[in-house]
């Protein structure tokens, strides 16, 4: 199967699953704008998307999604350094245009998984994971309250430092991997390029501006 | 005239693919700056001749820049700081200051085991090539100029790609031993023109799959390889290959 055993054909794996997870982030972080107007209107997504089928069986193919992505990240990396051979050199000058993302992709997916990690133990397990087992007080505060756990979550100065942390890993890991996927599909040339380019860095900037708005407002003003 | 310098080189050392290496040194003196770097070399090696000592080994051909033989990576750049556009051959000596350390190291890659010192074994493009880099009609007694048309932009940007020498800086200078630019480079410059169009799906298929099985990495699109390449071959290239081989594949 050449999306298993050709180099392009596994990069096609890495850039497909990479664009689906952006758009997902999409959603995510518009949903997560209603939070900064309406207790109400957060909550009722929330509600929407607690222990349905419907939101269960997306959680699962969205999971599936970001453990091809981890699985052929590490398994690709592991590729390229043995390709690279063990002799290392002595010197190096890394050309100027050379992003320091694209050298760093997997450090900067570690990242985004340890936050990943810590975001599915505030959020999720308190949430869906608690409906589905039937436990909807587990974590201190009703399960469908989102509201609720975001204004929990971010009173805590050492929790909003993490998330920014991370939030700034997924501004990197964005700014090399949306024009990387486009180029990946081959929808690139010598034009394109710089626009793709500019893309991916508005388009990374607006996203995760979207996320942090929301960490800045409950941490500095929590409820209010 | 520019004037002459002096200059610590150190040099890698290697006897044999198997061989750990390590960087011999030495001091030279009153280099002129017209001097290109392989002639530099040759004058280290008159002197280590002279001593009864091994001479350095390194590739070179044609000494004007075209044949793509000559491969040192001069601190921490394939081919130097040149222009771009230019390979070690065409590096010259006023490139560098008196009281500089110049380290010389072959081409790192698994793709490219050193034979010996910093002359490495670039046969792999040989055989990515032989995959498929080429048209397999006779084309017989060259066509009347006008039998096929192919616009201007097209036949200029196949001879760009066609001007890649296999020099193998782009491999020498990706973390990840990528042979994407030379590659695509060569798949480019037949897919682009209607001569190459009828075995363009077989040829991309066939030339990724040597590269893979010869082991070089997954690109990532770090984009050093353009950086350095004496060429100017654009990371363009590589999104055509990627096209012409996704293309290939959904159409298997
Ligand atoms: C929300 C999470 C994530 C998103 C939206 C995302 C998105 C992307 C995108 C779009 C690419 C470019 C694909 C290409 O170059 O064709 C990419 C590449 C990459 N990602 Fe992620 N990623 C995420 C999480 C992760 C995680 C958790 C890891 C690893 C533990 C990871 C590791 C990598 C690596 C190593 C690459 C480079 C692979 C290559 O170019 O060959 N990513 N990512
Ligand atoms: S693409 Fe450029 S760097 Fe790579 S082999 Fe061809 S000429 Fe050399
Ligand atoms: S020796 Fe031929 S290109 Fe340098």
């Amino acid at each position: 199967m050449w999306l298993c055993n050709s180099s392009i054909g596994r990069k096609v794996v890495m850039s497909v699953t990479g664009l689906a997870l952006i758009l997902f982030l999409t959603f995510h972080g518009s949903m997560n704008l209603v939070a900064l107007f309406s207790k109400e209107g957060y909550n009722m997504i929330c509600e929407f998307l607690g222990a349905n089928w419907y939101a269960v069986a997306a959680t699962l193919a969205l999971a599936g999604l970001a453990v091809l992505h981890i699985l052929y990240a590490f398994w690709l990396t592991l590729q390229n350094y043995r390709a690279r051979g063990k002799d290392r050199y002595a010197v190096t000058d890394t050309p100027k245009k050379v992003e320091w993302a694209s050298q760093n992709m997997l450090a900067l997916g570690v990242v985004i998984v340890l936050g990943l990690a810590l975001h599915l133990f505030n959020f999720w397990y308190n949430m869906m994971f608690a409906e589905l087992i039937h436990q909807p007080m587990m974590g201190g505060i009703h399960a469908a309250d989102g509201y609720g756990y975001i204004a929990q979550t971010f009173s805590n100065p050492v929790y909003v430092v993490l998330y920014v942390i991370w939030l700034l890993a997924l501004w990197f890991h964005l700014t090399h991997g949306f024009w990387s996927a486009i180029q990946t599909l081959g929808w690139n040339g010598k034009v394109w390029f710089n626009r793709w380019h500019i893309i991916s860095v508005v388009y990374s900037t607006v996203l995760v501006l979207m996320f942090l708005v929301v960490v800045a407002k409950f941490a500095l003003c929590g409820a209010c | 005239m520019d004037k002459n310098i002096s200059f610590k080189l150190r040099y890698w050392r290697q006897n044999g693919p198997k061989d750990k290496g390590h960087f011999d040194e030495r001091e030279m003196k009153d280099i002129p700056g017209d001097t290109s770097f392989l002639e530099m070399l040759d004058i280290l090696n008159e002197e280590l001749v002279s001593e009864g000592k091994e001479p350095f080994v390194f590739d070179h051909d044609c000494r004007e820049g075209i044949c793509g033989m000559c491969s040192l990576y001069i601190n921490g750049t394939p081919h130097g700081k040149t222009e771009r556009g230019a390979t070690t051959c065409q590096l010259y000596m006023r490139k560098f200051k008196d009281g500089d350390t110049i380290t010389v190291e072959p081409w790192r890659s698994a793709g490219f085991p050193v034979i010996k010192d910093c002359m490495v074994d670039r046969t792999a493009f040989d055989k990515i090539i032989q995959a498929g880099g080429y048209v397999t009609a006779r084309t017989g007694q060259p066509q009347d100029a006008n039998a096929i048309l192919i616009p201007k932009q097209d036949a200029d940007e196949a001879m760009d790609c066609a001007s890649c020498i296999g020099c193998g800086a782009c491999v020498a200078a990706c973390k990840n031993g990528s042979a994407m630019l030379f590659v695509s480079s060569k798949v480019s410059q037949l897919a682009l023109l209607p001569q190459g169009r009828p075995e363009a799906a077989r040829r991309a298929k066939a030339m990724v799959a040597k590269m893979d099985e010869l082991g070089f990495g997954n690109c990532t699109n770090t984009r050093a390889c353009e950086a350095v390449c004496p060429k100017c071959e654009s990371i363009a290239n590589i999104a055509r290959l990627n096209r012409e081989f996704i293309a290939a594949k959904l159409n298997d």
